[in-house]
């Protein structure tokens, strides 16, 4: 979009790569106030930027999509109407963003075949190609997925008519554009005239464009577009099916795991993604830890891959859990898509889709919950599905934890950085940087705990570990050293 | 054009519609916007409604699709072919809005109205037009671009022509997928206008570009243009430079284009001519039937008559026959099905003996397959065989396959036998239908599907038609009246739908003596449903029995009939005594 931009976040990336970023916050929108209950639909439950980074998208348990775009640079930084902003640090460039407009996407169902009432959460939000200045995302919730285009419409007024209003039936259209012409009696045809219309202001609206729906059983889970511009993914546990934009009646079912027993069901489907450059190739992380490498050209039904990527089999003792922290929750390709980023449980890891035999690094995200697994279980924690994001000089992670805690992992090689937030206006509040040893892969995978040993982390999970507050979704700016993330019905944005 | 014959007040409304909030109404009024233009006439038409039309281009899209298609006939109302070119701007923003069924129409109407203009308006109104779409900010304008070269093209002058085409060429290689993918699309159209000399230079370089994109989607797309361009080209030139191509193209990696390249090549033989065809075709075309992909040999399986159809007999038998063979066994039933929908086309193309030696044993597999529609299709193209191998062997072989299928589980494939067995019976005659036969078309009127059992008494019908009433006398009358005592009602209705079939093809002298009384003793059913049917059958059987006959049983029975306690019964039996009124009004 914006050429100066792309110039700045080059240069800006090649300091980067040296020092650890030090992150600070920039906004927060729709702000609890203390002791302020949060109702269950205002919880955010999707963040997307889009392709410039012009755009953000949230979508809510409530099937509302909230859209913010991004304010245009000023230099002082009173002229915006926020709901707050630091001022406490030199005017910095930094993405600031404003609310633009709000749709209902999806609404509560009931399916009468089934029986099952269909919730109106938004699972996720995917942006589409820009077209004519208008934005169009798709959005879905457990079963439909809908396609939206967000246009400025201007208001329109319309004046000169040729015929009266209803209600005053009783005299003739035509006399009285006649008389609007000048009284006399002209020709009765001249007296025709196009209604003039005058436009005064110009608002977003949205318009659902099209509607994919009973194509899944089971509740779809990952949407995702192709870089062909015209067709995407959709995924539930069982099944993968492949969509063209434009055809709403049918779509192709690329990868179906469902055992003729269900008894044998083993495996479920957890995330899928389309490689961002390659339209042939996409990717899937299933519950038992491995990522599956697609290639839509080998065959129509892509029920075999053609790279798998699994952690090797770990030596120590295995537990009751091993196998449910290994479920991967969310996979996100680096914007080369060389890399991809996956998140499990525990920890966040960094793949080389070249490289098959392990990943390139791993990340702790919380290893002070190792032994209060138990307790994860019995309250349901564990089956928790955070996601990731990567920066999009693909230099560093970032993905949730509990208590409204986020971690940012440099994840280029030799990089130590880390750094923990907590999603509030004062994201440091907790955070000791800890240089630690990060776990290379030196020829054998070893994983060593990264910021796991640190005092102040084991600190704040002493203090009282929040399991009710976690953050599961944030997003990474695509070009700038920015993130969203949810905690709760808020939004909190910090740059570096 | 005098209007003065309009009423003007309706025109008015139309007018102000343009603009109401109700899309129907929009809708309505776009839909009729050649008389609104009648009425304000060609002059206000051209300097009033063009440009309001151009400036409310933000409207829904069924009024833009509306309005895109209006506008390609509108040259007559806004004063004809040299003011055709008012009619451009408002296409050309129609052509740019992101609704890709908007756009095609509006690039669709750009064509019909660029195709009548003037060679001057052409190139003062139309190339550069094209131009500004193909340098359009967003891709939906360039998209658009791609789809009106041809009709530019052939009236620009010379220089303008080598700068469309190095235009053409940028698109070509345009960042969006879809820009490039309309650029693949539209070549074969726009090459079609380009002069031969250029072809192997400018078009050939645009197309090497097309086939090596990295998007499988344009790839593709380059695939359909091989046919139309091979059909451009010389033999000689068509042989140097698509032939690899399409060879190349036929182990791609990527199944979807070898799924095209399988569709599309019988239709480059032709324009290689047999040599080559020979040579590099059939070895290509041979991988393709054996491809490891079901939906490439389905495609190729698919097109197995129309490319053995071209090659020489020998050629088939000796390379094509052998893959269509391992086909039929294909583990794939939707490959089986594709060659079973084909393969009765190859009898002509064989010969008698290839067919009896080869393909008979095919087809009797393919007949016996576990999956319906396999069955279905061979058994839709029957005909085809019998002109070649002749009724005797068809029926020989086939028989027995056919009589299995009858009872088959599906009712579709019964369904679909049914409706073969009168052309069968035409092409096979009376000794057909022995006994086996004749029962199964008794037994399905009682067939537990309704579909069937109306198709059964359909096919009762036709057989009687087909056979004449005397045949019918013998072998369906009296089998199909014995079934009216069927303790279901359901079936006893099935039974008088037959014989209201059947009375108009066995004339009055059996309706009366046979089909009448059963008819009647059926009018003192318990069901009402069978009753009031009675009625209906009854009132169908007045113009085919004598007057007298009418009177002396007919009525009494509707009279009888109309004061029935049901009043369904009783409607039907006083309309069917009313026509007979009718009947006797008029003779």
């Amino acid at each position: 979009m914006n050429g100066d931009d792309d110039d700045e976040v080059v240069a800006a990336s090649a300091v980067d790569t040296s020092l650890p970023l030090e992150w600070r916050f920039s906004q927060v929108f729709g702000e609890r106030s203390a002791g302020e209950e949060v109702q269950e639909v205002d919880v955010i439950s999707a963040i997307e930027f889009d392709h410039s980074g012009d755009h953000l998208a949230t979508g809510d348990r409530g099937g509302r999509v909230v859209l913010f775009e991004r304010s245009p640079v000023t230099n002082s930084s009173g002229g915006d109407r926020r709901d707050v902003e630091e001022t406490d640090y030199p005017p910095l460039r930094h993405p600031e963003f404003r609310y633009k407009t709000e749709f209902q996407s999806h609404d509560p169902e009931f399916d009468y075949l089934k029986s099952l009432e269909i919730e109106e959460k938004i699972n996720k939000i995917r942006w589409c190609q820009t077209a004519n200045g208008a934005l169009f995302l798709l959005s879905t919730n457990d079963k439909t997925i809908k396609y939206w285009k967000v246009q400025d419409k201007k208001i329109k007024k319309i004046c000169q008519v040729n015929s009266d209003p209803p209600g005053n039936a009783s005299s003739s259209s035509i006399t009285t554009a006649c008389l609007g012409n000048g009284g006399g009696v002209p020709e009765a045809i001249s007296s025709l005239r196009l209604p003039v219309v005058t436009s005064h202001e110009s608002s977003p609206v949205a318009r659902c464009r099209r509607v994919y729906s009973h194509a899944h059983d089971y509740h779809i889970n990952s949407i995702s577009n192709n870089s062909d511009g015209e067709t995407f993914i959709s995924a539930d546990d069982l099944r993968i099916n492949l969509w063209n934009l434009e055809i709403s009646n049918q779509s192709f079912n690329i990868v179906d795991v469902k055992p003729e027993k269900m008894e044998d069901l083993s495996e479920v489907i957890t995330a899928a993604e389309f490689h961002p450059t390659h339209c042939n190739m996409l990717a899937y992380s299933s519950s038992k830890g491995s990522i599956r490498l697609l290639d839509l050209r080998q065959s129509a039904l892509c029920d075999s891959h053609s790279k798998l990527f699994e952690e090797p089999e770990a030596a120590g003792p295995k537990s009751f859990f091993t196998e449910i922290i290994a479920s991967v929750s969310d996979i996100k390709f680096a914007r080369e898509g060389r890399y991809l980023l996956s998140r499990d449980y525990m920890t966040l890891k960094l793949w080389d889709i070249n490289m098959d035999s392990g990943p390139v690094s791993t990340f702790q995200v919380h290893e002070y919950l190792k032994p209060k697994l138990c307790d994860l279980y019995e309250n349901d924690s564990i089956f928790d599905k955070f996601e990731c994001c990567i920066s999009g000089n693909g230099l560093r992670a970032a993905t949730g934890s509990y208590s409204n805690l986020f971690r940012v992992f440099g994840v280029s090689p030799g990089s130590t950085e880390t750094a923990t937030l907590e999603a509030t206006r004062n994201p440091m509040r907790r955070h000791v940087p800890v240089p630690s040893k990060p776990s290379r892969l030196g020829g054998i995978a070893r994983v060593v705990g990264r910021g796991t040993e640190s005092p102040a982390v084991d600190g704040s999970s002493s203090n009282a570990l929040d399991y009710k507050t976690k953050l599961l979704h944030l997003a990474w700016h695509p070009s700038e050293n920015s993130i969203a993330c949810a905690a709760g019905n808020s939004l909190y944005m910090y740059y570096a | 054009m005098s209007m003065t014959d309009e009423p003007l007040y309706p025109i008015a409304v139309l007018i102000d519609e343009l603009k109401n909030d109700d899309i129907q109404l929009r809708l309505n009024s776009i839909r009729r916007l050649s008389t609104i233009a009648r009425a304000l006439g060609e002059e206000r038409t051209r300097k009033e409604l063009i440009p309001f039309l151009s400036e409310n281009n933000d409207d829904d899209d069924e009024v833009l699709l509306a309005m895109a298609e209006e506008l390609g006939v509108f040259i007559p109302y806004v004063g004809g072919v040299e003011h055709a070119h008012v009619l451009l701007p408002p296409l050309e923003t129609l052509s740019t809005v992101e609704e890709t069924c908007v756009r095609e129409k509006a690039v669709e109407s750009l064509c019909r109205v660029g195709s009548q203009m003037k060679e001057s308006d052409l190139v003062e109104h139309f190339i550069p037009l094209v131009k500004r779409l193909a340098a359009g900010e967003w891709f939906t304008a360039r998209v658009s671009a791609c789809g009106v070269f041809h009709i530019a093209y052939p009236s620009a002058p010379d220089t303008v022509k080598t700068e469309l085409r190095s235009i053409y060429t940028q698109l070509c290689q345009d960042d969006m997928p879809m820009v490039r993918r309309a650029a693949a699309t539209n070549l074969g159209k726009f090459a079609a206008t380009i002069e031969s000399a250029h072809l192997k230079t400018d078009v050939m370089s645009m197309f090497d570009d097309l086939t090596q994109d990295e998007q499988d989607s344009v790839r593709l797309l380059a695939v359909e243009g091989c046919a139309a361009l091979g059909k451009l080209l010389e033999p000689q030139d068509c042989v140097a430079h698509i032939l690899p191509v399409i060879v190349n193209f036929s182990q791609d990696k990527s199944w979807r284009v070898r799924y095209m390249v399988a569709n599309q090549l019988y239709e480059l033989c032709e324009a290689v001519g047999p040599e080559p065809t020979r040579t590099e075709l059939v070895p290509a075309y041979v991988r393709l039937l054996r491809d490891n992909e079901a939906e490439v040999r389905i495609a190729a399986a698919g097109k197995v008559t129309k490319f053995c159809r071209i090659l020489n007999p020998e050629l088939a038998i000796q390379h094509i026959l052998p893959c269509v063979k391992e086909l039929s066994t294909d583990s794939s039933q939707h490959v089986r099905s594709a060659l079973a929908s084909v393969i009765m086309g190859m009898a002509p193309v064989l010969g008698k003996d290839a067919t009896f030696e080869h393909l008979l044993p095919i087809f009797l597999s393919l007949l016996k397959d576990e999956f319906p529609d396999v069955r279905l299709n061979i058994i839709s193209k029957l005909d085809q065989v019998n002109q070649v191998i002749g009724i005797d062997l068809l029926s020989q072989s086939l028989l027995p396959a056919i009589v299995e299928l009858a009872e088959d589980r599906h009712w579709r494939v019964r369904l679909a036998i049914i409706e073969y067995i009168p052309l069968l019976a035409s092409q096979l005659g009376v000794g057909f239908f022995d006994d086996k036969l004749g029962a199964l078309c008794m037994q399905w009127l009682q067939d537990k599907v309704h579909s069937i059992r109306e198709a059964a008494a359909n096919n009762v019908k036709r057989l009687a038609e087909e056979f004449g009433p005397e045949w019918a006398m013998q072998h369906i009358v009296p089998q199909v009246l014995e079934m009216i005592n069927n303790p279901h009602y359901l079936y006893r209705m099935t039974i008088l739908r037959a014989v209201s079939l059947l009375a108009p093809v066995m004339g009055s002298e059996i309706t009366c003596s046979k089909l009448l009384p059963v008819v009647m003793t059926a009018a003192k059913d318990r069901v009402p449903n069978i009753k009031f049917n009675v009625a209906k059958v009854l009132q169908s059987l007045i113009p085919i029995v004598d007057q007298s006959v009418v009177e002396k049983t007919i009525r009494p029975g509707l009279v009888e009939l109309s004061e029935d306690p049901d009043v369904d019964v009783r409607f039907f039996a006083n309309q069917a005594l009313q026509s007979i009124d009718n009947v006797m009004m008029s003779s």
